[in-house]
């Protein structure tokens, strides 16, 4: 005979302001199979526990049913409380009268109805329940890293350091991501290539990381603890165990095309490192520019000077894409981001691109990555200001922060987080190098949020005289003005409630952040979701920022969200970790909640398998002892499979079901709720 | 190809000739144009500062008579009644409670089904390759200044016609017919025309700033399809000499271009109407 427990909270006023839970208590212990209704302020206390504790022991209770919040909140508090009091953990069902009822109804009478029939549906489901034991997966002990910025060089030595295996793709041929390409860093003004190049080079030599450079993931198969994952090598024509990096080739190379590590400010030849200090320091081939790849299509056999300077015949121009499957418990995503190009063609529909500032026509209307080339010691004019368009040193130079972020009109809503900081930072360096120049910033809102943050900003204004103007520029004209080519601004001060036009050398706007470009590919490949812009979705914004849905894949950086270098290096040290965490048990527990196959019943049609989203069914053959096929059979594997459900709602034959939300437990909800 | 044809008050007073132009160049074009029969303002710009209702019953009577007249188009040269009967039509088109009121005050159905077309859009329609190969001669004097002014583009949610920072249709067009459009700043820049009335010198100034970045950029005409920036450009050019402008800068309306093209002559277009006076050598292609 069933003993159920019911445990009513108050959740302090927040369900009992719109909730009478005594009487909800005491309505509830009439209900058939309850032995008893008890209600406490705040059931996940230590007190509320014990009292559950001591219920369980007192009647012997069989089930518990906790009425308070959502079960993503406290289901895992209340499993542990009744495991410990001697009962199966499954055994525990929520009813939630708080996310669901209190907080949605201000109608006491009909919200205090509505939690009772809430908890009687869970009384009748608890009722039931079967004890479950949890399933246990083995772990590979190794982890891969997609994205080798400072998030991806970051998780993959924490990783390496808790002595774990690590694969490190980047796909570019060198590892550094978009830090290597900055200037100096804000609160501090130090040098990125100073704080990131040793890092760098530890990811390259560190023991347990293999480095994979220009790669890219193709193919993810398996479930966490134990996944498959494909990774396509792409050609390098140049084989690195033999390539010393010396530098002749690049040296020598005639083709000449726009670096895009200087974002096309600076060119670079078609053999290449993309800057001096990449790791590894091997050069790549980049085979739509070099004069011998492409005259090999026609037949030909032109250029080859690479190949006749190469002294250690490290050049094969016959490289070919490589697929190599590595096995890894864990997955970090650190693929970073890229900036909202304000040119006509967008990626994304959404994104409208400005008009206004000429869609991009201007040389001299630049971004904020380029600006950090054009005053990186690294960069293409040696960190001398200059502009694109004829090498002048500009005097006046005006910023343009928002340009996309906080903007419905242009396609994107939230704000990028880092340029009212880097656009600060801008000034900074700017005027360091051009004391007599003028910097002006068009902002909306001064957001510096941070340790250090707001003081910096106020250095910029005060001590390095930039000049802030609270307002947009509407429009940037290209001018004449004494024969000097200026990039005329049309911007407002909305605190002087006056037009302010500025004649610029040189704008640079504070494109907003997208996350990098095929990153939507690679989240669907890992089953990891994402929102309308791609920004990788963290599977609970305050409580597990790193995880994701997919259990065993992590995220980390501005792939998930915008944000700054500590912030980024910050939450890739607590993916690592998480990862970590997982790699050191022995084995990985996960819910039992899956779908089973009723395999006498079902009839192989495969309805299950094009439904299930994370390819956790597969058809299978029944044989007897002699080997001869009895029949076919969908069957779930309880590795991959996440609960979801659909397969059941698809399932013709009703030979599906889902532990712990069978149909006859969804049942018998139904007809509680419908007596 | 017949279509409705909306002239609003412009173009039966003060701008007389771009009808004349208009009406010269759709006939050569073989488009008919079916005037919409007691036609009433389309209720800018007096209508939708004040009463946002009446801005949209003074197009809808006029979509109305499209309606029963059985046109599917109604072409309205300026840019302005243009803009407020495809505002009135999106309204009505989107809301039926809107439309049933409407239907009630201009006392005929609505069923908002009729399109609005602006000058170039009309010119699309035909096909610019059409147009290209009726045409006899080739505007090679011309070296004009495409000007979209405030309205032709905006607001784009509207309009949905040509970017609307960046439009580029009238050059496209032109080019095909043998003129060399000039690249320039101030395309979709205002004219000012509103404030004729209450700010001349921030008018004269206004005009003067786009003429002159016309000039600046090797332009030789300012090309437009509104009648206020027609006027105002045109009439103000001697407030915007005293202002510093370098050179007259003639200003036609792009049916003046394109029924030139067509082999029509400057003397039929309502030339003799302009304040600037109009070079021989841009009076016929």
């Amino acid at each position: 005979m069933a003993k159920i427990g019911v445990f009513t909270c108050w959740c302090g006023e927040n369900i009992a302001r719109n909730v009478d839970v005594e009487a909800v208590s005491e309505a509830i212990s009439k209900l058939p199979g309850v032995a008893c209704s008890m209600d406490y302020k705040y059931m996940c206390s230590e007190p509320g526990q014990s009292l559950i504790a001591s219920k369980i022991k007192e009647l012997g209770l069989t089930g518990v049913v906790v009425a308070s919040c959502s079960p993503h909140m406290h289901l895992n508090t209340f499993r542990k409380t009744v495991e410990l009091a001697g009962v199966n953990p499954y055994l525990v069902e929520m009813a939630n009268i708080r996310e669901q009822c209190s907080w949605v109804h201000t109608d006491k009478e009909v919200a205090t109805a509505k939690a009772i029939e809430l908890i009687g549906m869970a009384v009748a489901k608890v009722r039931r329940n079967a004890a479950l034991e949890p399933i246990k997966v083995p772990v590979t002990k190794r982890a891969m890293v997609i994205g080798a910025g400072v998030a991806g060089i970051q998780a993959a030595l924490d990783l390496a350091a808790g002595g774990v295996e690590v694969i490190l793709v980047e796909r570019e041929p060198s590892v550094g991501g978009k830090m290597a390409g900055l200037s100096e860093t804000f609160p501090t003004l130090d040098c990125s290539q100073c704080i990131l190049t040793p890092r760098m080079v530890e990811v390259g030599q560190h023991p347990n990381i293999e480095l994979l450079t220009y790669s890219e993931v193709e193919k993810v198969d398996g479930y966490v603890g134990n996944f498959k994952v494909t990774v396509r090598k792409k050609a390098r024509y140049v084989d690195i165990a033999k390539c010393t990096g010396c530098g002749s080739c690049w040296n020598k190379c005639p083709k000449k095309v726009p670096n895009a590590f200087d974002y096309g400010l600076g060119n670079r030849t078609a053999i290449y490192i993309p800057f001096p200090q990449a790791v590894p320091a091997r050069p790549v081939i980049d085979a739509d520019n070099c004069l011998r790849l492409q005259s090999m299509k026609k037949g030909k056999e032109l250029c080859g000077i690479c190949l006749k300077q190469c002294g250690t015949d490290a050049i094969n121009f016959h490289d070919k894409d490589e697929l190599v499957e590595y096995e890894v418990g864990a997955v970090i995503v650190a693929t970073g981001y890229k900036l909202y190009q304000i040119t006509k063609e967008q990626e994304n529909p959404k994104l409208q691109g400005y008009g206004e500032y000429g869609y991009g026509k201007y040389k001299d209307v630049i971004d904020s990555l380029q600006f950090e080339r054009i005053i990186s010691a690294s960069g293409p004019t040696g960190g001398e200001p200059k502009r694109p368009s004829d090498g002048m040193t500009p005097k006046t130079v005006v910023f343009i922060q928002c340009t996309g972020s906080r903007d419905n009109a242009k396609g994107i809503t939230y704000c990028s987080k880092i340029c009212c900081m880097y656009t600060a930072k801008h000034t900074m360096l700017f005027k360091h190098k051009v004391h007599d120049g003028e910097a002006h910033v068009f902002y909306m809102d001064i957001r510096s949020g941070g340790k250090m943050y707001d003081e910096f900003v106020r250095r910029a204004i005060e001590q390095d005289d930039a000049q802030y103007h609270r307002g947009r520029v509407s429009k940037i004209e290209e001018v004449m003005v004494d024969g000097v080519k200026k990039c005329r601004c049309y911007g407002a001060d909305t605190l002087t409630g006056k037009p302010c036009v500025v004649d610029a050398d040189m704008v640079v706007l504070a494109n907003a952040m997208l996350p990098s470009s095929g990153v939507t590919s690679l989240a669907q490949k890992l089953s990891v979701g994402y929102d309308g812009y791609g920004f990788l979705s963290e599977s609970h914004p305050k409580l597990r920022p790193v995880e994701t849905n997919a259990a065993g894949v992590f995220v980390c950086g501005a792939c998930q969200g915008p944000k700054d270098i500590p912030e980024t290096v910050a939450q890739a040290t607590a993916a690592a970790g998480k990862a970590l965490i997982m790699l050191s048990q022995p084995y990985l527990t996960r819910e039992p909640e899956i779908a089973t196959v009723d395999e006498r019943l079902c009839a192989a049609c495969g309805a299950c398998v094009k439904a299930c989203p994370y390819n956790a069914i597969s058809i299978e053959e029944i044989c007897d002892r002699k080997g001869n096929l009895v029949k076919m059979t969908s069957r779930v594997n309880p590795g991959l499979c996440m609960g979801c459900g659909t397969c059941v709602a698809v399932c013709p034959s009703k030979s599906v079901d889902l532990i712990g939300f069978t149909d006859d437990q969804v049942y018998a909800q139904l007809e509680s709720l419908l007596d | 190809m017949n279509i409705g044809y909306y002239p609003g008050c412009a173009l039966h007073g003060s701008s007389a000739d771009y009808e004349t132009s208009v009406r010269a160049c759709m006939k050569a074009l073989d488009v008919q144009l079916d005037e919409l029969d007691d036609w009433i303002c389309c209720g800018a710009t007096a209508a939708h500062s004040i009463n946002h209702k009446l801005s949209v019953a003074l197009p809808a009577r006029n979509l109305g008579i499209a309606e029963k007249m059985k046109l599917k188009q109604v072409f309205a040269p300026c840019p302005m009644c243009s803009m407020e009967l495809k505002k009135a039509s999106d309204e009505i088109q989107a809301s039926p409670e809107r439309r049933k009121e409407m239907e009630e005050i201009v006392e005929t159905p609505l069923s908002g089904a009729v399109d609005v077309w602006n000058l170039v859009q009309v010119f699309q329609e035909v096909g610019y390759d059409v147009i290209a190969e009726k045409a006899t001669g080739k505007l090679d004097a011309f070296k004009p200044a495409c000007y979209y002014g405030c309205l032709l583009t905006r607001p784009p949610k509207t309009l949905k016609f040509d970017d609307p920072e960046d439009p580029t249709s009238m050059e496209e067009l032109l080019a095909k017919l043998g003129a060399e459009p000039v690249e320039w700043n101030s395309k979709t820049v205002c004219c000012g025309a509103g404030l004729t009335l209450c700010d001349e010198q921030g008018v004269a100034e206004q005009s003067y700033k786009i003429l002159q970045d016309a000039i600046d950029h090797g332009a030789n005409c300012v090309v437009v399809a509104c009648p206020m920036c027609q006027v105002n450009l045109d009439m103000r050019q001697a407030d915007a000499k005293k202002l510093g402008l370098t050179k007259d800068v003639p200003i036609f309306y792009l049916s003046d271009l394109v029924s030139m093209a067509l082999g029509i002559k400057g003397k039929q277009l309502g030339f003799g109407k302009r304040f600037v006076s109009i070079p021989k050598e841009m009076k016929e292609a």
